[in-house]
């Protein structure tokens, strides 16, 4: 077992030796730019770029001519929503969405605020859902666009999709999830769920960085949107600049490698998941966060009362995890995912998020639980909140000096 | 952010990590930070009929360099007398640590624990506290 251990696959993921195969020979051979229609070179990169969009398709249950080729999540994310905030301006000007969605979503909506767009922020449930009945009743004849991510990146848990878009469709909106932590993780197929739009990426799935996917749905609705980058008019128009070859390959190979291999791996991270969750949760005063039945199969978020989160992590060096708390001058704020949840500010502070993947092994958990309690008691040693909860005094009471 | 060597040094190995008995007429305890802001400092120092302060105590939550800051603290304030202990700034102490921008805070609560431990023995021996300029924050 080599140190230290890798425990954050929700911020990025080591890409699969097989996709990097895969990938090599469109840096080199097969250089040529996949709009290049008149010769071979042209060719060999618009098969592997066929290729990959075949596969894609094949992921999430839609056909080729919907995939559209990004750099990234947080492209998809910005060209989904501002692209139908443009394109639909004449129906309404209302999208909705909610506080815990990533920030590529949250910031784009406040853009278009500024633009004139009418956004509705829903809140969620203590366990990271949001209430279907709030979101039927925030729905109204204006409203274009309801966007809700699919799987938290923080928290796992997973949104009520079907539901969702239901109720979206029955007021004649479209739905859009940002679904980067679920494709490749859990069954996602656009149809069965209802989904109009929807953004993932290929780092998160053992696929190169740099390169995402928007889906755009061609039928029952039509779905349009507005191109946010203007050029050569690739992808149908909605997304122009030379196609990055290399990286859609990868993207393409870690979409049939995540095809095939989900169900064995989604079941193994989810055992490995509970045994450190379990072993965790046992300690004393320490809480998980976020629904535990909807929820993706390989990421655990566990608050650890009176412990500061980036002390911890400190104290667990030798395993790369993240946590909650971001004690920096420029923002002794917490994380909002987490406040949103309702979880007063210093059992957000106390959170570590361990992300699963498919290269983590029982050895390295069950390291990382022994290396985790370690740091956890150590810490308390420390933590001067601690001992005074240990002699029963009401933290609460106290009134803190906040600077 | 990669921590420098003091700071990861005085986190693996903090000095004077415990609790004296707050109750006693010789020991000063300051407690500072909130654990909203994800800080809470803890000082306590003992001092003889003489000023000097013979022992030093911490317990802290918080990041490493909160850790750190407060382990230098104790570290430093053993020996002085009570006068000499007031001259500490926080300055000295993002200066030994090689504190980033970003860490000052955490310096800024250890001067702030020093003086409100300081303050908490001059009241219970019967003198005025020390007014103490706003916390920079």
């Amino acid at each position: 077992m080599e140190l230290p251990i890798y425990l954050d696959n929700n911020a990025t993921t080591p890409l699969d030796p097989r996709v990097l195969e895969a990938m090599l020979p469109y840096f080199t051979t097969k250089f040529g730019n996949a709009a290049s229609r008149n010769h071979a070179f042209g060719w060999v990169a618009e098969e592997g770029v066929d290729y990959a969009r075949e596969q894609a398709a094949k992921l999430i249950g839609c056909t080729e001519k919907e995939i559209i080729f990004t750099s990234g999540a947080t492209e998809a994310d910005n060209l989904g929503i501002k692209g139908v905030f443009e394109m639909y301006q004449d129906k309404g000007n209302h999208i909705i969405t909610a506080t815990t969605e990533h920030k590529a979503v949250l910031d784009t909506c406040k853009h278009l605020e500024k633009l004139g767009a009418k956004v509705t922020y829903l809140q969620v449930k203590e366990d990271g859902l949001i209430d279907l009945a709030e979101l039927e009743a925030a729905m109204t004849e204006q409203t274009i666009l309801v966007t809700i991510m699919y799987g938290n990146n923080e928290i796992g848990v997973v949104q009520p999709i079907k539901e969702i878009s239901a109720i979206a469709h029955k007021f004649g909106a479209l739905f859009m999830t940002d679904a980067t932590q679920a494709v490749g993780k859990i069954p996602v197929d656009v149809n069965a769920d209802g989904i109009d739009l929807l953004a993932f990426s290929a780092h998160k799935m053992y696929g190169p960085k740099g390169v995402g996917v928007l889906y755009v749905r061609r039928k029952n609705p039509r779905v349009k949107v507005t191109a946010q980058m203007d050029g050569g008019g690739h992808e149908r128009g909605m997304r122009s600049g030379t196609l990055n070859v290399p990286g859609i390959v990868g993207l393409g190979k870690a979409c049939e490698l995540c095809r095939l291999e989900m169900d064995e791996e989604a079941k193994r991270l989810s055992g490995l998941r509970d045994k450190l969750e379990s072993a965790l949760s046992v300690m004393e005063e320490s809480y998980v966060n976020g629904n535990t039945q909807h929820r993706l199969p390989h990421v655990a978020n566990i608050s650890f009362k009176y412990v500061e989160g980036e002390g911890l992590m400190m104290a667990m060096k030798d395993l790369a995890v993240s946590s909650g708390s971001a004690c920096t001058s420029a923002s002794l704020e917490p994380s909002y995912v987490l406040k949103s949840l309702g979880l007063s500010d210093d059992l957000a502070h106390s959170s570590i998020r361990f992300g699963l993947g498919r290269f983590t092994t029982e050895e390295e958990i069950d390291y990382a639980i022994e290396n985790t309690k370690k740091a956890v008691n150590h810490l308390r040693d420390l933590s001067p909140l601690w001992e005074m909860f240990k002699e029963g005094i009401d933290l609460s009471k106290i009134e803190w000096a906040e600077h | 952010m990669a921590y420098s060597e003091k700071v990861m040094e005085h986190y693996t190995n903090p000095r004077n990590v415990g609790t004296l008995d707050k109750d006693s007429k010789s020991v000063g305890t300051g407690l500072v930070g909130a654990p909203e802001c994800g800080d809470v400092m803890r000082l306590q120092i003992e001092v003889d009929e003489n000023n000097v302060i013979t022992d030093a105590k911490f317990k802290t939550f918080g990041c490493g360099s909160a850790i750190a800051s407060s382990s230098l603290a104790t570290e430093w304030l053993k020996g002085k007398t009570v006068d000499e202990a007031m001259t500490i700034d926080n300055m000295d102490i993002v200066e030994e640590l090689a504190l980033p921008p970003v860490k000052i805070h955490c310096s800024v609560l250890a001067e702030d624990a020093i003086k409100s431990a300081i303050n908490d023995y001059r009241v219970k021996n019967g003198m005025e506290p020390i007014a103490l300029p706003k916390s920079h924050h």
